[in-house]
């Protein structure tokens, strides 16, 4: 019961987030800020993620390739669809979620502690729209983080192919090139698109409707990390589902 | 003026606000004093409109809250100065930047304009060289001074303050106290302090009201509070050996 209400409560704070909006003046500068905040200062944890994911799934592929009828330049073909089916836009989604989202809740959480929300809502903003909607357009920017993930990771596995003397440059390229489905990038960013909604509300309801002091915010922020990876593990499923299925 | 009228206010099974009959009058400071628990918070907050009584109403200025469309409602939060109890500044604004919002969010004036009102009202909280400090590089005192400067800047109608002596030193707690007496009586507006502390009582209490158990226990001026004869005013107001002596030599004053 108390799920439901959580989820209807969640549904009325996205209605309100687009209710009243802040001066653009305002929210310009807010949404900037929040750019820099959740998308350029996850570049360098994205990056060096994806290279060694990328580099772990062409090694892993090439060990298992014990049968020599098999050609090498499927280690590229695995890697280039493991990184940009599943670990670009999933997978760093899960860790987005750990590290944007404790982020979003620690610091909404914070000013409802310190009254900064209600302080917001005796002057008459809607504090919603101020917080968690310039967050939310931030977030659109989240498929140029996963478009640099997957190249990072792909080269990741190309170093590591290579330099590992598992198969040659020209092989990972030819495994790369064969058999690409252009919708397989499509459906990665509108998976990304989801997530990044997911990622910049669910750890934002967290914070928003947390009570407490600072132990309730250190609570909520991994409450929030719980449910932003369910709500993501599940709607991967269902995208799959849809879109390839 | 707040017109207060039989307001009531429940949590689930609790019963908060049990009917309270009130008035604030314009250009006065209002004294909300009580025990923890009295529901002093849940008043406050009832007449910022962050809380909505399920029975009776507050009218401001002649007008029930109840009574204004959204926008009405919006422009009444406009003429609303509120500073609260850990002042709930900005963190990632500096000092000018805190006081600035509500001109930046609700006027269209140009940045000028707004950094001679910010530079106004600081003058007038007597902080002059900290416009461009962070709140947790200040003082808790000037943190307040700075909340106090936040609610002036829109030249509010209304001023609400929620223990705004609390956490401060005995000297900064009075020098806080007759900021607000003279902001209120220079701007003209309906002050409202919420408070614990009995020198803010005994200082600047035009009218005060005493909430016991969510019912309006006792009102009355900053005189008559001497004389009362209401003992859960005197068990609360009286209760340190110091005021009771002080009050004990006022009686005698007047004898």
């Amino acid at each position: 019961m108390n799920y439901l209400a959580s989820v209807g409560s969640y549904a009325i704070m996205i209605r309100e987030v687009f209710k009243k909006p802040t001066k653009w003046r305002i929210m310009k500068s807010l949404i900037f800020k929040e750019i820099d905040e959740l998308i350029f200062s996850s570049l360098g944890i994205i990056i060096f993620i994806s290279f060694f994911i990328g580099a772990v799934v062409a090694i892993q592929t090439a060990l298992n390739l014990t049968n020599p009828l098999i050609p090498r330049n499927l280690i590229g073909f695995a890697t280039r669809q493991s990184v940009i089916l599943e670990f670009a836009p999933t997978f760093v989604s899960i860790i987005m979620a750990g590290k944007v989202g404790s982020y979003i809740t620690s610091s909404i959480g914070t000013m409802r502690v310190t009254e900064q929300i209600d302080a917001l809502e005796v002057m008459g903003v809607n504090s919603l729209n101020y917080l968690v909607f310039p967050k939310i357009i931030a977030m659109l920017f989240y498929p140029f983080a996963i478009a640099i993930s997957m190249y990072v990771g792909i080269f990741g596995g190309w170093m590591a192919g290579v330099f590992g003397g598992f198969l040659t440059s020209e092989d990972f390229i030819t495994g790369l090139q064969s058999d690409f489905v252009p919708f397989h990038i499509a459906y990665a960013f509108v998976k990304t698109l989801i997530f990044a909604f997911v990622i910049a509300t669910i750890p934002s309801f967290h914070g928003f409707y947390m009570r407490g002091g600072a132990l309730e915010v250190g609570k909520a922020s991994t409450t929030a990390f719980v449910w932003t990876s369910v709500a993501i593990i599940i709607l991967n499923y269902i995208l799959t589902q849809l879109l390839l299925g | 003026m707040i017109d207060v009228r039989d307001i009531h206010k429940s949590f689930g099974d609790a019963h908060i606000l049990k009917g309270v009959t009130t008035t604030f009058e314009k250009g006065k400071t209002n004294l909300i004093i009580g025990q923890s628990g009295s529901g002093k918070t849940v008043f406050l907050k009832c007449l910022l409109g962050l809380f909505v009584p399920e029975e009776g109403g507050i009218a401001y200025d002649g007008k029930l809250y109840s009574d204004h469309t959204d926008d009405e409602k919006r422009e009444l939060r406009q003429e609303m100065g509120m500073v609260f109890q850990g002042s709930a500044l900005f963190d990632s604004m500096t000092v000018e930047g805190n006081v600035m919002f509500p001109l930046e969010m609700f006027t269209n004036q140009s940045k000028s304009e707004m950094k001679d009102r910010v530079d106004a009202v600081l003058k007038r909280v007597n902080l002059i060289d900290a416009h461009h400090k962070f709140p947790s590089e200040i003082s808790g005192g000037m943190q307040k001074r700075v909340a106090i400067a936040r609610a002036i800047v829109m030249n509010p109608k209304y001023l609400f303050c929620d223990e705004p002596n609390s956490g401060l030193d005995p000297k900064t707690a009075i020098l806080i106290d007759d900021l607000i007496k003279e902001i209120t009586e220079e701007y003209n507006i309906t002050t409202v302090i919420n408070t614990h502390d009995m020198n803010s009582v005994m200082q600047i209490g035009e009218k005060i009201i005493f909430l016991k158990d969510g019912l309006l226990e006792w009102e009355g001026t900053k005189n008559e509070i001497f004389k009362t004869e209401n003992e859960a005013v005197t068990n609360f107001v009286y209760s340190s050996d110091l005021f009771k002596k002080v009050r004990q030599m006022y009686i005698q004053e007047q004898n």
